[in-house]
């Protein structure tokens, strides 16, 4: 017998009650001002957030963090902004090593935790999300509505998520951090040093 | 570490308990991350329903653990990933190497993952000649140093500042005497990166995984699991059968609790989906059992399955803190430890129900409510059964029962026992043979017991009836 029909022969062995599943449709936390806190919970976790019209506010604003204008290389995503790395000329994400900011979309935030979520769908190497010394998240408002791209909890997160595609997904909130020696808090562990979060109008 | 593992609880705690200050710091660090956990919880005003949801997605899950697991690997083998079963520590560890062999791979990087722990796959793939380096801070500060973990979340609580710094200096080649956590964070990101950009295949554990849609998803704050499988074309992720949900949905349930609880983070920093392979490369996903269907045997501590190793239980008990991690000998200690361990081993691991004052803590701010301290109660009474307990707890048990049922006498030791206490000098009371009035006052012992109060009111109440 595979380990497979063992492992599962022993679990079906065992009488275990019945449990139903319960609903998740409850009364979960609704925030007021969705923008505003997640923008306090970012801030919190030590991220920043910026309402930009258009990409020319957004290159001018990226252009006042000194991490993005000090940028040896820079990749960008984003449709109106220029990086000085095409991602798509990238063969192998190895290459990625030494970008020192990137600017990628993200799909909408969450108020509860200050978590933007972003997805590789069309991004060709998701290390990108990760490997750069800084980082800025860019979320689009269509209909220039930035509560559209705020919810409320992670309940309504997952109901605007599909998981049909075998795409890379992920919350992030606030740049990468650490708190392993002596619960000191010491931001840019492995990942992003710095994250802005911008909502373009 | 020491040679001979010593698996004796109050003896370890013993040891650890001979730096006081040391055991003070160590058990107000973790009471501040309670503290933050507290506050968290507390943000919520539905915090308890979504204890009590997670509570009940987790206990439906383990009844039908079997359909949900053939249901993941259907929806996982559609995506392109390989599923693989392992029985127990040693095939998980086989399948693991089998691969690496496979693919060639001499260095691998490894995030946190207590499985691969419980399995002692490190030592193994080193023994054959592969390197494995884990990228988180804390685990690579024990790593060099050759220890186990101490905590499953923070797995380098019980070091100071000093201790890494020392570790640092002796392995990374970082200034002597600088003590600096940013510092310290700064030169281990500039070390891990170089490994991270070399591996040749990254391993991680799993947080959940969902069945309806065969993904799984890592939670991590540093992002060192996301570096580590997005380098390498190879990702093998290792998981025990219990961490499987039936939804993606549920997600929205344990994402909300797992931080909160463990560190008092609203999130972790990057909660990672992942579904299927990247372009042109390969997903292995390694479903252990290793004792975990046979723990659904038994209605006391079933329950116990449900754990989502957030750790709080550990940050909020009493004895933990005071104990440190290492003193439970066990991958997984505290409260959860103190029933998986003897549950798994009852010879090694039988004074780890002791290491317990009963005062519940645990079971209060677990996330997904394991009666943990019930379960503990349960296990003293199966491990005595068993005879795996020392004269010193059966012998004082069997008289005070036998005390307990002769209420005359009792009352006597009763008046007997406040007599000494109030009249004996304090070296007769405060000595080796005594463990209760070891760095402790004993309480001041009242004039009258509870008795004599209630016969004279008794008293007083019939001569005044009114
Ligand atoms: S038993 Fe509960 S509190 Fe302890 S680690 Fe598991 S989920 Fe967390």
């Amino acid at each position: 017998m595979s380990s497979k029909d063992q492992i599962l022969k022993s679990i079906r062995n065992k009488i275990v009650p019945a449990a139903d599943l319960p609903s998740i449709d409850q009364d979960w936390i609704q925030y007021e001002d969705p923008l505003a806190q997640f923008s306090e919970v970012l801030g919190m976790v030590g991220g920043a957030v910026e309402v930009v019209n258009g990409p020319e506010e957004l290159a001018q604003k990226l252009a006042e963090i000194p991490a993005y204008s000090q940028a040896k290389k820079t990749v960008s995503c984003i449709a109106g902004l220029a990086g000085s790395v095409n991602l798509n000329d990238i063969e192998d994400p190895h290459d990625l090593e030494d970008i020192d900011y990137a600017v990628v979309p993200g799909e909408f935030a969450v108020a509860e935790n200050g978590a933007v979520f972003v997805t590789d769908a069309k991004i060709r190497h998701r290390v990108i999300m990760f490997i750069p010394q800084h980082i800025a998240l860019v979320i689009a408002c269509p209909d220039g509505n930035v509560n559209d791209a705020v919810v409320s909890n992670m309940a309504q997160a997952y109901e605007r998520l599909v998981w049909d595609s075998n795409h890379f997904g992920c919350f992030i909130s606030g740049p990468s951090k650490t708190a392993d020696i002596e619960q000191s808090l010491v931001i840019g562990a492995h990942g992003a040093r710095s994250l802005h979060v911008f909502f373009l109008k | 570490m020491s040679a001979v593992k010593n698996y004796d609880h109050p003896t370890n705690a013993d040891r650890f308990n001979q730096d006081q200050a040391r055991t003070h710091w160590h058990d107000s660090s973790l009471w501040f991350i309670r503290e933050k956990r507290d506050r968290m919880a507390r943000s919520l005003p539905e915090w308890e329903t979504l204890r009590a949801t997670a509570s009940q997605i987790k206990a439906h899950t383990v009844g039908k653990l079997a359909d949900y697991l053939e249901e993941f690997e259907r929806n996982a083998t559609a995506r392109g990933v390989k599923v693989h079963w392992a029985k127990d520590a040693d095939e998980h560890n086989r399948i693991v190497l089998e691969l690496l062999q496979k693919h060639n791979a001499k260095r691998i990087v490894k995030s946190k993952s207590m499985l691969t722990e419980e399995c002692h796959l490190n030592p193994w793939l080193e023994k054959h000649g592969i390197e494995v380096v884990d990228t988180d801070l804390g685990e690579r500060i024990v790593q060099l140093r050759q220890e186990p973990p101490s905590h499953i979340v923070m797995p380098a609580i019980h070091l100071k500042k000093e201790d890494v710094s020392d570790t640092f200096h002796e392995h990374l080649q970082t200034e002597q005497g600088n003590y600096d956590p940013n510092y310290l964070t700064e030169s281990a990101r500039q070390h891990l990166r170089q490994k991270f950009v070399q591996a040749d295949v990254g391993i991680t554990g799993v947080n959940f995984a969902i069945a309806e849609t065969g993904g799984l998803v890592v939670c991590t704050n540093e992002g060192n699991a996301d570096l580590g499988v997005s380098l390498p074309k190879v990702h093998i992720a290792c998981m025990g059968i219990e961490k499987l949900i039936p939804r993606v949905e549920h997600l929205g349930i344990f994402l909300r609790l797992l931080a909160r609880s463990a560190t008092g983070q609203p999130i972790t920093t990057y909660s990672s989906h992942f579904h299927g392979p990247v372009e042109g490369g390969e997903l292995h996903i390694v479903l252990v059992d290793n004792g975990r269907s046979e723990l659904m045997q038994s209605d006391d501590f079933r329950n116990s399955l449900k754990c989502i190793r957030c750790g709080a239980c550990m940050n909020t008990c009493p004895v933990y803190r005071r104990s440190g991690g290492h003193s439970y000998a066990a991958t997984v200690p505290g409260p959860i430890g103190s029933i998986l361990n003897p549950l798994r081993d009852a010879k090694h691991h039988k004074s780890l129900p002791f290491a317990c004052t009963l005062c519940g803590s645990c079971s209060d701010v677990c996330p997904v409510k394991i009666n943990l301290h019930e379960q503990l109660l349960t296990l003293r009474s199966e491990v005595n059964h068993r005879k795996q307990l020392p004269m010193s707890k059966t012998f004082p048990m069997k008289l005070a029962s036998w005390v307990f049922q002769r209420p005359g006498l009792y009352a006597w030791l009763g008046g007997i026992g406040k007599f000494f206490l109030r009249t004996m000098p304090r070296f007769l009371i405060y000595n080796a043979l005594n463990p209760w009035g070891r760095n402790r006052e004993m309480p001041a012992a009242p004039k009258e017991s509870f008795r004599q109060m209630y016969a004279q009111r008794k008293k007083a109440k019939k001569n005044d009836p009114s």
